[in-house]
């Protein structure tokens, strides 16, 4: 018995580890999802509870024996009325619980994503497989793009402009806000507002191509100070190579096909159809969430694309050993 | 007690075979290096047109003008490569047109593994040092559905963009120079 008990623990325990961290609906840390969750739990309980109402009722009625009637057909005047206003104040109660759920929802979906004006704004395509994603600012010369990591200021809001480039990709950052859809041709704005630093993990919720699973992306809400730093390292163009085996990585990477897709800011690589790599060593993963940002996962990548993520668009560039080790110098040194 | 039995086989024998088409085609995305090596070995004739195969892609089965996976393949390194940018989807520009089926090296597998390769003179560079040797014959088995007279029985699957010309299982090139009677709706096709 004690062992049945202790599993049943265990299984509700690991069941409801699901439901923290930082992918979750039900631990929301952004304005937004908060409310969504609470407006959840509202209606979660109230139908819990009408559900015990229901079967509470249902188990005396199919316990009760019925007396035995002479004539079935014979209509009692005084239990018909009697059940008539039972079914009426179901019905009533019914069309009340309804029309609340409903007014609750409007009011709920109504007061989201409300903005200012002058928040930042932060243009996010959805591309097969990976995350654009554009700072832009009055002053074009300040904008500036990234991929797959998106950083905002804690307790501000900031619009996004959500694009397709492809087909549809649906943007979801459960733990900050609810979905908001890609779609080609069309902009969606999506208002996120981070009530607490830290890591929080989003992921495309529309199935997008076989690498849909492969397609997720990183939040980091930060403090002003971390993300007035943060912007303006982003901003800068590339750092120069750091060493020989960099700057012969450079060499390689400039003189090889993967300018024609990819760009480094302050280099001649200026290809826009692969991630900007500017900045690449400065995010915390690379191929859109699929290995953590070292040196050896960028050799791997570079070394085989296809096989780490079948499917995606980056081709396998045959590299002798040399060049391998000086471009993943070179790309885990731009920070 | 007998029939039951016999339903039972038989019950047993549609899964078996409905089991069987689970099974997908075989896909490889990296090739053992000596099979890649003796990929490379193609034998031109002297007039650098057509010649033999290296044995190893006959004894593999021609896999990359049979495989969809593989042709699939080839037609995504098509575009990554910017085959477009002088051969346009086939109906040619700077480069030579491949729809019309009139091939400058004609249509085997060797002379356009060769040609992608090595170059050919008037302007096509080679890829011997950009692409690897299975990626090159991955594109070869795809630019050879481009004018091919009769259709292959594996196709490449469909682009996400509009496609400008025929789909690559619908044997383009012989459409083209035998259109056959004149069709009773001329509009509904048949027009490659």
């Amino acid at each position: 018995m004690r062992r049945v008990q202790r599993a049943v623990a265990l299984a509700l325990a690991v069941g409801l580890a699901g439901c923290s961290g930082w992918q979750s609906a039900l631990d929301p840390h952004g304005t937004d999802a908060a409310r969504l969750a609470g407006l959840m739990w509202f209606v979660m309980a109230t139908c819990a509870a009408v559900w015990v109402l229901v079967v509470l009722t249902l188990a005396p009625a199919l316990w009760r024996r019925r007396a035995p009637r002479p004539d079935p057909l014979a209509l009692d005047a005084p239990r018909e009325r009697r059940m008539r206003a039972v079914i009426a104040g179901a019905v009533g109660a019914t069309v009340v619980v309804i029309s609340v759920f409903t007014l609750t929802s409007f009011v709920t979906t109504r007061g989201l994503g409300v903005t200012g004006s002058d928040e930042p704004t932060i243009r996010v395509r959805g591309r097969q497989w990976w995350w654009e994603v554009e700072y832009l600012d009055r002053d074009p010369a300040r904008a500036f793009k990234t991929a797959n990591e998106i950083h905002v200021p804690v307790g501000r809001p900031v619009r996004l402009r959500l694009e397709g480039d492809d087909v549809i990709h649906s943007f979801w950052v459960p733990s900050l806000a609810g979905k908001q859809d890609m779609i080609p041709g069309r902009t969606n704005e999506l208002v996120i507002r981070a009530e607490r630093p830290g890591l929080y993990r989003g992921q495309c919720a529309e199935f997008c191509g076989i690498q849909h699973a492969h397609m997720a992306f990183l939040v980091v809400a930060e403090d002003e100070v971390a993300y007035a730093r943060w912007l303006e390292i982003q901003r800068s163009d590339a750092a120069p190579p750091s060493g020989p085996e960099q700057e012969a990585g450079r060499a390689a990477f400039l003189s090889r096909q993967c300018a024609a897709c990819h760009t480094v800011r302050g280099t001649p690589a200026a290809g826009t159809t692969g991630p900007d790599l500017t900045h690449v060593g400065s995010r915390r993963t690379i191929g859109a969430g699929l290995l953590d940002t070292t040196r050896g996962a960028m050799a791997a990548w570079i070394a085989d694309p296809q096989t780490l993520k079948p499917g995606n668009n980056m081709p396998l560039v045959p590299l002798d050993a040399d060049a391998l080790r000086d471009i993943s110098a070179y790309l885990v040194g731009l920070e | 007690m007998r029939r039951r039995a016999v339903s039972t086989g038989f019950a047993a024998l549609v899964l078996v075979l409905a089991a069987g088409g689970c099974q997908r085609e075989e896909r490889q995305t990296r090739l053992d290096p000596p099979i890649a090596a003796a990929l490379d070995g193609v034998a031109l004739m002297p007039d650098r047109i057509s010649g033999a195969p290296p044995a190893v892609y006959v004894a593999l089965g021609k896999p990359y003008e049979r495989n969809a996976f593989n042709l699939a393949e080839g037609k995504r390194l098509y575009g990554w490569f910017g085959c477009a940018a002088c051969h346009g989807e086939g109906e040619g520009g700077k480069g030579p047109a491949f729809l019309d089926g009139w091939w400058a090296y004609g249509p085997s597998m060797v002379s356009i593994v060769s040609s992608i390769r090595d170059g050919r003179p008037h302007g096509m560079p080679p890829f011997r040092d950009k692409m690897t040797t299975e990626q090159i014959w991955q594109l070869a088995g795809y630019v050879q559905t481009i004018g091919a007279y009769s259709a292959k029985t594996a196709a490449p699957g469909r682009s996400d963009a509009k496609q400008r010309r025929p789909a690559e299982n619908r044997a383009p090139a012989a459409l083209l120079f035998d259109p056959g009677p004149t069709p009773l709706h001329p509009d509904q096709g048949p027009e490659p």
